[in-house]
């Protein structure tokens, strides 16, 4: 009897997400994002040095709404990668990875500090807009 | 690059349903990956519904069941029920562990969802095809290594302390749930060596009775059979024997860099 080829078994579908596969995914993404981001910084850079008008233009740019959104998201990109790259730091240290792994009624540190990571980088973008925006109104004042 | 959808022969479609005996009193669904090679049809998920009143407690007990009373095609490995052979891992409820020891009452609410391990070819049904699991296996040459003549008298000994350090690597079976969990094994199943065989070959590295400690470190400093790692932790989190690959690679990476003097 002749036999089909063999189907590849389902994965990514399959498999129940918990916050690590989602810090490994969104490491890649936020890295590939702030790249972009560099290239925003390299048109900044060349307006300070092409004179006020080239500067006019990147500023109003920032200031629209749509520059403003891709600024508040940049910051979060940068400091979750910031972020998890701390936690990549300590597990290339050796430590992180959980020392008791039989309890399986509680949830095992590497989680916590999944989330940890991703709660440390939202609270650190709202800190530093509320700092920018406290800055901006006091110099205006 | 990584392939993240299905080939256009491995799309899973839907399956036959059996409905439970009447007058069942505890009825469950168990959704399941269904394949064979002698059809040439998609994979598909058959639903059964098991009377849990007359049956036992874990997820192979139902599958056990299922092939005795509703669906003698039904196929899947199995072998010591315990938890000591391996056989019968597979996907279950998200995640990969041994159909053995799995209770049905630990799956999450609703149908009982159970698919062969991830990313591997199959066989037929719940059978993934591990050859090249075990090739990857051998490449690491798991067996001890040695340039010294044996004592001549006596075996090669160890101190207890040099034995303790083998705790939480020799357990594992080779069952394969945490490297058919890994996303970075899914990706790079050919080059990257995976969580299973790396613990393997942590475990001969930590043996104090081996002596090709250089050379298993030489043949493991490759940016794909050991760096693909990157920490995603789902090897830990799934081993059916609570062990953990993640942090005996974490081990190698570090004694990989320690030789190199950082």
């Amino acid at each position: 009897m002749s036999q089909s080829a063999r189907p590849l078994s389902p994965h990514l579908g399959i498999y129940r997400w918990r916050v690590n596969m989602w810090q490994s995914v969104l490491h890649r993404l936020t890295g590939l994002f702030l790249c972009l981001g560099a290239l925003l910084l390299a048109w900044g850079l060349i307006a300070v040095a092409s004179g006020a008008d080239a500067w006019s233009t990147f500023a109003a740019f920032c200031a629209s709404g749509i520059g403003t959104l891709l600024l508040v998201a940049w910051t979060w990109a940068l400091l979750f990668h910031l972020c998890n790259g701390i936690q990549h730091l300590f597990r290339d240290g050796g430590s992180g990875f959980d020392a008791a792994q039989r309890d399986h009624s509680r949830t095992p540190s590497y989680f916590a500090t999944g989330w940890i990571v991703i709660g440390a980088s939202i609270v650190l973008t709202v800190l530093v807009w509320i700092c920018l925006f406290v800055r901006s109104s006091g110099g205006a004042a | 690059m990584a392939e993240f959808t299905l080939p256009k022969n491995s799309k899973v479609r839907k399956g036959k349903k059996f409905p439970a005996k009447a007058g069942a009193k505890n009825v469950r669904t168990f959704r399941i990956y269904r394949w064979n090679p002698d059809d040439a049809e998609n994979p598909r998920v058959d639903e059964y519904e098991v009377d849990l009143a007359a049956c036992g407690p874990m997820v192979l007990d139902a599958l056990i069941k299922i092939k005795n009373e509703v669906d003698s095609t039904l196929t899947f490995r199995r072998s010591c029920r315990e938890g000591i052979c391996g056989s019968c891992a597979m996907n279950i409820d998200g995640g990969n562990t041994l159909a053995c020891t799995k209770a049905i009452e630990d799956c999450a609410a609703g149908d009982v969802k159970i698919y062969p391990l991830p990313h591997m070819p199959v066989v037929k049904d719940l059978v993934p095809d591990l050859t090249h699991f075990y090739a990857q296996h051998a490449s690491i040459k798991p067996w001890i290594r040695t340039q010294s003549a044996p004592p001549p008298d006596s075996e090669r000994l160890q101190s207890v302390e040099d034995r303790k350090k083998l705790d939480g690597l020799y357990e594992c079976i080779l069952c394969a749930c945490c490297s058919t969990a890994c996303p970075s094994y899914w990706w790079n199943p050919d080059k990257y060596l995976g969580p299973a065989i790396l613990l393997q070959a942590y475990r001969w590295i930590a043996d104090s009775r081996d002596e090709d400690t250089g050379a298993r470190l030489d043949e493991l400093e490759d940016p794909f059979k050991l760096y693909r790692c990157h920490t995603i932790m789902n090897c830990t989190n799934t081993c059916p024997k609570g062990l953990n690959p993640a942090k005996a690679i974490g081990e190698i990476k570090q004694l990989i860099a320690e030789r190199k003097g950082v």
